[in-house]
């Protein structure tokens, strides 16, 4: 069977859109308004979702996604939970790619084996292991193999050009290219920059470019889908369920302030 | 609790072959770090191969070492604490006696003078104690160079004294908020930093632990103490000892001391914290009760619950209050070269008291644990045994939280 990511690249190609990815933390603010959050995003115009697993250490994540983490935490969410909030995704979206991003510890103490197989069994296309980079992978090679699931990669300003085609050899369905020196949600790229770095990756390779970190706005998704293949959104749409937790909203209002913050970009996009 | 290792067993081992060149020691170490750092680390890492064989390097170490840290540190025999270990020999190796007061600089003089090879003009260091700060922010001084240091809240709260001295030194304070505000989360934070700033900046880990090559590097730095006190105690002794003994937050001063001696005759013990008891839960033993796993950077053994989150360590000492280890230590417990053992709060308090009694030689809380140890086991030693015992650092960091221990006032 295709992988959804690549089925979702050649439906997007199809209709000349780009992709949108939409991040959120899994149990953030707690389960169950994280499970109709990740259930309705794909109503809002998010092409994939991606779902971040809670660590108590996220090295490469600025204060909002730090923050949602410890909520997250807090609330008792762990990995045998992030899948049933997977599984209940699946059971009325077949189409949209899944993709779980997080750090290498909480998997590892899960069981390679066993997350493998979940993975598989309740439709996770695409994993991202921040710290996990190409010299430290072959713990998890056979099974993404085995289990089709797809070690997607980051590429970031630091990457030499040895290193990236060593990384896009290694990486299935896209490469997410880090648009800033620094962690998530913290500084912005400069555009003219950016489109230079990402036209020199795509002659290096010729899957996909996602770009993410420090994309929050319309105009800036705008400016990025010219050259690449779409965005990545995080910290941006955590702050807005930060804003409901602090001001105590209904799981109703939240729902709603995601979706304007989303249909705004997806416009013109 | 302590077997003999069988040295036999070991011939086969060359310790100084470790690590391999992508950074293990058996399976533990690595570089489990973000794509941002990769190529930093590689750059770190061809630079240090660089430098160790570069003779100008090694001889402005030497000269730093000798003329402003004041090595060699004297081994000194401990004669009263001895009469009170069955008549057992035993000497510290004192790197209390380094400029500020532990061996923290030894590592930090190594890593500022790379750091300026390699032109960084900004240095980051994360701190528990303070120790490291203050070595980092030292060095910095005497290079002119800029200094960030990292620090958890509730440390710079037990800490005062040390935060004071980092100012003074010209090093500007980071109070880290996130996670737990200990020792991991300051670390957490200057690999943050170090991943925003990665043009100017170099990271100054304070510990064997991080993605390779730091705990390699870190190592190195500070075997000098083991190399000395080889030396030493040959001369004094003309015998190797029976027993090394040290302390272990993240393991660099008790490596210092034993890496020397890995491939020798010797019994080596690391004293991990153990807080209330280890079987409190408020500890800091994160061999003795930790589970392998990956953080900052390398595969370790970690305090952390079933979901992999890593737990908050605790200690009466913020100097070993951190909730892993440095990996080739990892390596060492796994193939039993070392007996890793802990001392609680309590039993370091005493022995912290008895050293300033009989010694006149006020120690730190860390090699307080380490000596607890020795109390502790009197018994196993005998009129035969020969051991060096690591007193890593002094103690007037500690004065003011000891006194408040104490019930006392300054
Ligand atoms: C005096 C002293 N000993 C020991 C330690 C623990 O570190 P390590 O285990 O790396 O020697 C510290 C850390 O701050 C310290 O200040």
């Amino acid at each position: 069977m295709l992988n959804r990511i690549d089925q979702k690249f050649i439906n997007l190609d199809k209709e000349k859109k780009k992709a949108l990815v939409a991040f959120v933390t899994s149990g953030d603010p707690d389960f169950h308004s994280s499970k109709k959050i990740i259930n309705s995003l794909p109503k809002f115009g998010a092409d994939f979702i991606e779902i971040g697993i809670p660590f108590s250490d996220p090295m490469a994540d600025g204060p909002t996604i730090q923050r949602s983490s410890q909520r997250a935490i807090k609330s008792g969410i762990n990995l045998a939970k992030t899948f049933k909030l997977i599984e209940n995704f699946r059971e009325s979206n077949r189409k949209t790619p899944v993709i779980l991003m997080g750090y290498f510890n909480p998997i590892f103490q899960f069981g390679l084996k066993k997350f493998f197989q979940i993975c598989k069994k309740v439709g996770v296309d695409g994993l991202i292991i921040v710290d996990l980079p190409p010299e430290e992978d072959s713990l998890i090679k056979n099974y993404t193999q085995q289990y089709n699931v797809y070690n997607i990669r980051l590429v970031t300003p630091t990457t030499n050009k040895e290193r990236l085609s060593k990384i896009s050899k290694s990486s299935k369905g896209f490469l997410y290219y880090v648009s800033i020196m620094g962690i998530t949600g913290t500084k912005k790229p400069s555009i003219s920059i950016l489109k230079k770095s990402i036209l020199k990756i795509k002659k290096n390779t010729k899957l996909p470019v996602l770009v993410g970190f420090g994309i929050n706005n319309a105009n800036q998704v705008k400016e990025i889908n010219k050259f690449a293949n779409g965005c990545v959104i995080g910290s941006a749409i955590i702050n807005l369920i930060e804003d409901s937790k602090k001001g105590n909203y209904s799981i109703e209002k939240t729902l709603l302030k995601i979706k304007l913050f989303l249909s705004k970009i997806k416009k013109g996009n | 609790m302590l077997k003999r290792v069988d040295s036999q067993k070991f011939k086969e081992f060359n310790f100084q072959d470790f690590p391999d060149k992508n950074g293990r020691f058996g399976k533990f170490g690595g570089r489990f770090v973000a794509e941002t750092l990769m190529p930093l680390l590689l750059d770190v890492e061809k630079e240090y191969e660089k430098a160790k064989k570069s003779a100008k390097f090694l001889n402005e170490i030497d000269y730093y070492f000798k003329n402003y840290v004041g090595r060699p540190s004297p081994l000194y025999f401990a004669e009263r604490l001895s009469k009170k270990l069955n008549g057992a020999k035993i000497y510290f190796k004192r790197d209390e006696l380094n400029h500020t007061g532990a061996h923290k600089i030894n590592n930090c003089i190594g890593q500022v003078l790379l750091a300026k090879r390699m032109g960084k003009k900004r240095i980051v260091a994360e701190t528990g104690a303070g120790q490291h700060g203050v070595a980092t922010a030292t060095v910095c001084a005497l290079f002119n160079l800029k200094c960030i240091v990292y620090m958890g809240e509730t440390d710079i709260k037990r800490q005062a004294p040390n935060v004071f001295k980092m100012k003074l030194l010209g090093a500007d304070i980071i109070s880290v908020k996130s996670g737990t505000a200990t020792l991991k989360d300051a670390m957490n934070e200057a690999l943050r930093d170090w991943v925003s700033n990665v043009n100017d900046t170099f990271y100054v880990i304070g510990t064997v632990a991080g993605p390779h090559p730091y705990p390699m590097m870190v190592r190195d730095f500070q075997s000098i103490i083991g190399k000395e006190a080889k030396q030493q105690i040959l001369q004094l002794e003309k015998r190797l000892p029976n027993y090394l003994v040290a302390c272990i937050g993240g393991g660099s001063n008790a490596l210092g001391l034993f890496y020397p001696f890995l491939n020798d005759d010797v019994e080596i013990i690391g004293v991990e914290a153990g807080g209330k008891g280890v079987k409190s839960g408020k500890h800091a033993a994160s061999i003795s009760k930790g589970k392998p796993g990956f953080l900052h950077g390398n595969h370790t053994f970690l305090l952390q619950n079933k979901d992999g989150q890593i737990e908050d360590a605790h200690s009466i000492s913020a100097g070993l209050d951190y909730p892993g280890i440095g990996p080739e230590h990892a390596w060492l417990k796994e193939i039993g070269r070392i007996s890793y053992v802990n001392a609680t709060d309590k039993e370091a308090l005493e022995a912290f008291k008895l050293c300033t009694k009989l010694e006149g030689i006020i120690p730190a809380l860390e090699p307080a644990h380490a000596l607890s140890f020795l109390l502790k086991n009197k018994r196993k030693f005998s009129k035969k045994s020969l051991i060096i015992m690591n007193m890593c650092g002094r103690g007037d960091k500690d004065i003011y939280s000891i006194a408040e221990h104490l019930g006392m006032k300054i």
